[in-house]
């Protein structure tokens, strides 16, 4: 046994942790009936950042699109959003969002009685509008990059053939578009998904707002936040390691 | 947009400023040494160093930087063990530095993957020259990998900056006063939100141009060999 005082100060401090996390924090955890609301709160999150991601990409196709054709008036557009986006914090256009409507939306739902669908729908509303627009700046790059790898010469090949327009879109263009951005997808996915973690600071109820919730009532925020950082640690890793094994399908990725 | 309120916000929004520019520079000095560290640990031949820099940044990279923050802000405190230490209890004691300790160790992590990337990129022909040329492993770091990989992490590593910017308006959730902070406290006290947002927005907007530009100077200067 190692009796240096770095040693005694190592066990000292791994008796205690113990002790704050696995004797008394767990079961009170447990007894609480927190599983089961952090489990809802996972779902949500996962929800948000689902729904955002499609919105997302649907945007970035559009954009993307966009700025590769470089459709004059459009592009400046495009263009502005994008670099706004991804240059101003994820936080502050979070802000915007929700200062700028609350009261306009409190005011006209509790005019038609739905006060009480205003506090729940409301705040998944604003997540979904926020991190979809910061989503979908990003998904507009990967595309715009993927679209920018296709070699021309497919283009023109398929041109040549005399294959009219639209249908080289939907048959040469998208198929390798697809496949080109799932990488780039894959980190705009884990993006977004911590992204919804910011809505929290807008009372939406999802894990972060819930584990927030658990460490105030229960007065112990290590346990939640440990736990809430595994939750979140546990999605990314499942979703990566589907990202992963979609990449070796469509042979990103060699076999190994 | 009138005067009125310009006089009014501004001086906040430039105080906000001040602290967003402190966060940054001190959180990026202490995550880039750690990060090089790190990158330097995962390469290493010894299982255990590697281990732990890759769990390292796995871990750091899969959670959002949030529960971090609020990890290390509300839950620290709670260990006796860091509680009754001078040091530790000085760091988490305080919003600001806390937001940094938060923001150097993730920061770290993306950047130790930059430069790993860097790192791998320099052809073994030019290790084993300088390994022939009879360098030690501390000069052939020093004169040829370290600037070998920085030449080649650099635009990726600009990027990682923009973001570490961006991140300190987190700081602003555990009672620190930066830009986001201050803009969220105009927002609900003069109502004038797209004002106050866009007067923030832009300063965001001038800090990360003008660290593009920086970036864009470095990389010019570094590859100065390839100018006509």
């Amino acid at each position: 046994m190692l009796t240096t005082p770095v040693a005694d100060k190592a066990w000292e401090f791994a008796a205690e942790l113990r002790a704050n996390l696995m004797d008394a924090s767990l079961i009170l955890v447990w007894q609480g009936g927190w599983i089961r609301a952090i489990l809802q709160g996972a779902a949500i999150t996962i929800a948000v950042g689902t729904v955002s991601m499609i919105a997302g990409a649907l945007i970035g196709t559009l954009c993307g699109v966009i700025k590769w054709a470089r459709i004059f008036p459009l592009t400046l557009v495009v263009d502005a959003y994008t670099s706004l986006v991804r240059g101003v914090p994820e936080l502050l256009i979070i802000y915007l969002l929700f200062f700028s409507s609350v009261q306009f939306v409190t005011q006209v739902a509790t005019a038609f009685g739905y006060a009480a669908l205003a506090d729940s729908g409301y705040a998944f509303i604003i997540a979904i509008v926020a991190i979809g627009t910061i989503s979908g700046a990003y998904s507009t790059e990967v595309i715009r990059g993927a679209l920018a790898s296709i070699p021309p010469g497919h283009i023109e090949a398929a041109r040549a053939l005399g294959i009219p327009g639209r249908r080289i879109f939907r048959r040469i263009i998208i198929p390798q578009m697809l496949r080109i951005a799932i990488p780039g997808m894959n980190n705009v996915w884990q993006t977004t998904i911590k992204d919804t973690a910011l809505v929290s600071v807008v009372g939406l109820q999802e894990l972060m707002r819930t584990a927030s919730v658990g460490a105030g009532s229960t007065r112990n925020p290590l346990i939640f936040y440990l736990i809430a950082a595994a939750v979140y640690f546990a999605i990314t890793l499942i979703s990566q390691a589907g990202f992963d094994r979609i990449e070796r399908l469509v042979g990103l990725r060699s076999r190994k | 947009m009138d005067m009125e309120f310009l006089e009014t916000s501004m001086p906040f929004l430039l105080r906000g400023l001040s602290t967003t520019a402190a966060l940054t520079a001190i959180s990026v000095a202490i995550g880039f040494n750690l990060g090089l560290g790190l990158a330097l640990m995962r390469l290493s031949e010894n299982r255990f160093l590697a281990g732990f820099a890759k769990y390292y940044s796995l871990v750091f990279r899969g959670t959002p930087l949030l529960v971090q923050l609020f990890l290390f802000y509300y839950g620290l405190g709670q260990i006796g063990f860091i509680k009754s230490n001078a040091i530790t209890w000085w760091v988490i004691s305080d919003g600001a530095r806390c937001a940094v300790m938060a923001m150097a160790l993730n920061t770290a992590a993306y950047t130790s993957e930059i430069l790993r990337g860097g790192l791998l990129s320099i052809p073994a022909g030019l290790k084993e020259a300088a390994k022939a040329a009879g360098m030690s492993s501390f000069l052939r770091f020093r004169r040829i990998e370290f600037p070998l990989a920085i030449r080649q992490a650099l635009p990726a590593y600009g990027n990682e900056l923009i973001l570490v910017v961006k991140g300190t308006s987190l700081a602003s959730t555990i009672t620190v006063l930066e830009i986001t902070g201050y803009a969220k406290r105009l927002m609900s006290q003069t109502f004038a939100i797209f004002e106050v947002f866009a007067l923030a927005g832009a300063i965001y907007l001038v800090i990360n141009l003008t660290l593009v530009m920086l970036i864009r100077l470095l990389e010019g200067h570094l590859m100065r060999h390839e100018a006509r």
